[in-house]
């Protein structure tokens, strides 16, 4: 186990940069899944303001078709 | 209104008999003819507009008649047009300030400093090429005006580079001298610094009609065209590398002229098209 | 008939709903992959003859260099196909390819970086492919910048599609520029990256090149669905998009046939549609 950790010596520059890679990697998943959400929560906000202003909404007329 | 009145209006707040031989004149026949009325098509060119050009019509001579007009714009504040020259010259001084003076070691660094001067004095002189006519609206009346705006955007580069670019060109074997290069190197220095400043002037044209509509612009430009213009750089400095030691630099120079001709034919379009997403 | 397909794909709400349904497909087997690939070079590879341990950094380093060039290809792509045919899908996927490009190429420096110091001795040595690399970077900060310059979503989609063209032919003249710069200087120094010939060494690296693709379809996947989302907002399909059930009796002025009968009975609220809406919906 300590050898595999150790890596042969060049564990201070693997590690690191998986560890790298690991983490940019995530913050693409967070921040994608977060930005859709967001312009969902953004578009649902709109169309429900929408609604309750005028009772309908431009985003509603593909249902009524 | 008047053909004068309405070719004042055209060409913007420098207006005058020089303004009015304008884009105007020459897109006379060809753009504004819809607008006047086929009953006034025999007096215009030749009465009501006694400064016009009498070449062609059509694509070259507006181009023409534009070059024209932007010289005598430019020429009437020479300042405008001495600075990048000035930064050029204060930049290659810089570099002999920050190591020593030692000929060798400045004769070493002397392509580096110049190509980066001419880079970033480019790069300042981009701001003069579409501000001003972005302002008062000349460059929409050039996208107007029927005319393409390729040729008309090209010949606005050409002008532009003729007065930053070629001054560069002139002045760099005085500054090439200071860094220690010989007198034989000259010729390889102004064939280098020639194409690339031309290079230079287009792809720094992209970026500016790209930046046109960008309010808080700040190093947006240099972030753009700096990279582009790496191949400029490193065959450039390479060139005047060997023009210094007085080898042979028909190698980069070629790819230098291979790129300047890539960019004559392939800039203009981006060009216009990036002027025309900033005029909306 | 790959028109057609096209041309679905260029429908906005097709898109939307296909990258929902889809994005699963891409993700799981991402994880499986890059997992596989990962776990099997990091612990059941053998060390290099040349390399030692140092190679198994290249299970991430050369997915991510060859990702960051081609989201770059695929982000100009993608961009002149929303400049040519006006289509907003393909202005939405460019959108969506530049953050991770650039993520990519910050990744590539510096997994590069790290083994660069085992294998040359220094973090930076002004490698070709590093220095190009790092252009690449600078150019995707630039088309970044640039999008962020404009506050219309259009004039941004469209000037960052003139740079994404520019850029993508001035890549390879930037590559081949900064390899021909460093041959010349650096003389005899080494610079490859070291050959891994056995099979036990590059099947784990082609099975995580494979998996961080699927990742990056996947967070692409994603990521469009918001971008279009944003550029649509107004479009009718949106509402049923997002499931929100429609209000149930038809508004007076839409044109339905049985809002005569029912008007008078409606509730408190008008339900008229608001005049800037009213008349065709948008192609």
């Amino acid at each position: 186990m300590m050898h595999f950790l150790a890596m042969g010596g060049y564990a201070r520059f693997v590690w690191p940069a998986f560890a790298l890679a690991l983490v940019v990697m995530m913050l693409n998943i967070v921040w994608a899944r977060g930005s859709l959400r967001a312009a969902q929560a953004e578009a649902r906000r709109r169309v429900l303001s929408m609604r309750e202003a005028y009772g309908t909404a431009p985003q509603d007329r593909g249902a009524q078709r | 209104m008047s053909a004068e009145q309405r070719q004042a209006a055209v060409t913007g707040p420098e207006g005058g008999p020089a303004g009015a031989a304008g884009p105007a004149g020459a897109a006379g026949p060809a753009g504004l003819v819809g607008v006047a009325g086929p009953e006034r098509l025999p007096d215009r060119s030749a009465s009501e507009t006694p400064a016009a050009p009498a070449g062609p019509a059509g694509p070259v001579g507006a181009a023409l008649a534009l070059m024209q007009r932007d010289l005598r714009v430019a020429l009437r504040r020479p300042g405008d047009t001495l600075q990048p020259l000035g930064f050029f010259v204060v930049v290659t001084t810089l570099f002999p300030l920050a190591l020593q003076p030692e000929m060798s070691l400045l004769r070493d660094i002397a392509p580096a400093a110049l190509w980066v001067g001419a880079l970033l004095a480019s790069l300042l002189a981009l701001d003069l090429l579409f501000r001003e006519d972005a302002q008062d609206g000349t460059l929409e009346q050039l996208a107007l005006c029927g005319q393409p705006l390729t040729g008309l955007l090209l010949a606005k580069t050409a002008v532009h580079w003729l007065l930053t670019g070629l001054p560069l060109v002139l002045i760099a074997p005085l500054a090439a001298g200071a860094l220690g290069a010989s007198g034989g190197a000259i010729p390889g220095i102004l064939e280098s610094l020639l194409l690339g400043t031309v290079t230079l002037s287009l792809i720094g044209a992209v970026g500016a009609g790209l930046t046109m509509g960008i309010k808080r612009n700040g190093s947006l430009l240099a972030l753009l065209v700096l990279p582009l213009a790496v191949p400029v750089l490193i065959f450039g400095a390479r060139a005047t590398q060997l023009a210094i030691a007085g080898e042979s630099l028909a190698a980069p120079l070629y790819l230098l002229g291979a790129m300047a001709v890539l960019a004559v034919t392939l800039a203009p379009w981006a060009v216009a098209a990036a002027v025309r997403i900033g005029l909306e | 008939m790959a028109w057609v397909w096209f041309h679905r794909f260029g429908s906005p709400p097709y898109l939307y709903r296909v990258a929902g349904r889809l994005t699963p497909w891409f993700a799981w087997p991402a994880l499986v992959l890059c997992l596989t690939g990962v776990v099997w070079g990091l612990g059941f590879s053998p060390p290099d003859y040349r390399q030692g341990d140092g190679w198994r950094i290249l299970l991430v380093h050369v997915p991510c260099a060859f990702l960051s060039m081609e989201v770059f290809v695929a982000m100009a792509i993608s961009a002149a196909v929303g400049l040519i045919w006006r289509m907003k899908a393909a202005h939405a996927v460019a959108a969506s390819c530049a953050t991770l490009g650039a993520s990519f190429t910050v990744v590539t420096l510096g997994t590069g970086m790290l083994w660069g110091k085992p294998m040359w001795g220094t973090y930076w040595a002004w490698d070709p492919r590093l220095t190009s690399e790092l252009l690449l970077l600078f150019l995707y900060l630039g088309y970044i910048g640039l999008r962020s310059g404009f506050d219309d979503t259009a004039r941004a989609d469209r000037a960052s599609a003139v740079l994404a063209i520019v850029g993508v032919v001035d890549v390879p003249i930037i590559y081949y520029s900064v390899v021909w710069w460093n041959s010349l200087h650096q003389g005899s120094k080494l610079i490859g990256e070291g050959g891994i010939a056995a099979p036990s060494m590059w099947v784990p690296v082609v099975i995580t090149i494979v998996g961080f693709e699927l990742y990056f379809i996947a967070l692409l996947l994603i990521r469009v669905r918001g971008e279009i989302l944003r550029r649509e907002r107004n479009a009718s399909w949106v509402a049923e998009a997002l499931g929100l059930v429609p209000p149930a009796p038809p508004a007076v002025g839409s044109g339905s046939a049985s809002a005569p009968i029912s008007g008078p009975t409606a509730g408190p609220k008008p339900a008229a549609i608001h005049p800037a809406y009213r008349g065709s919906s948008p192609a």
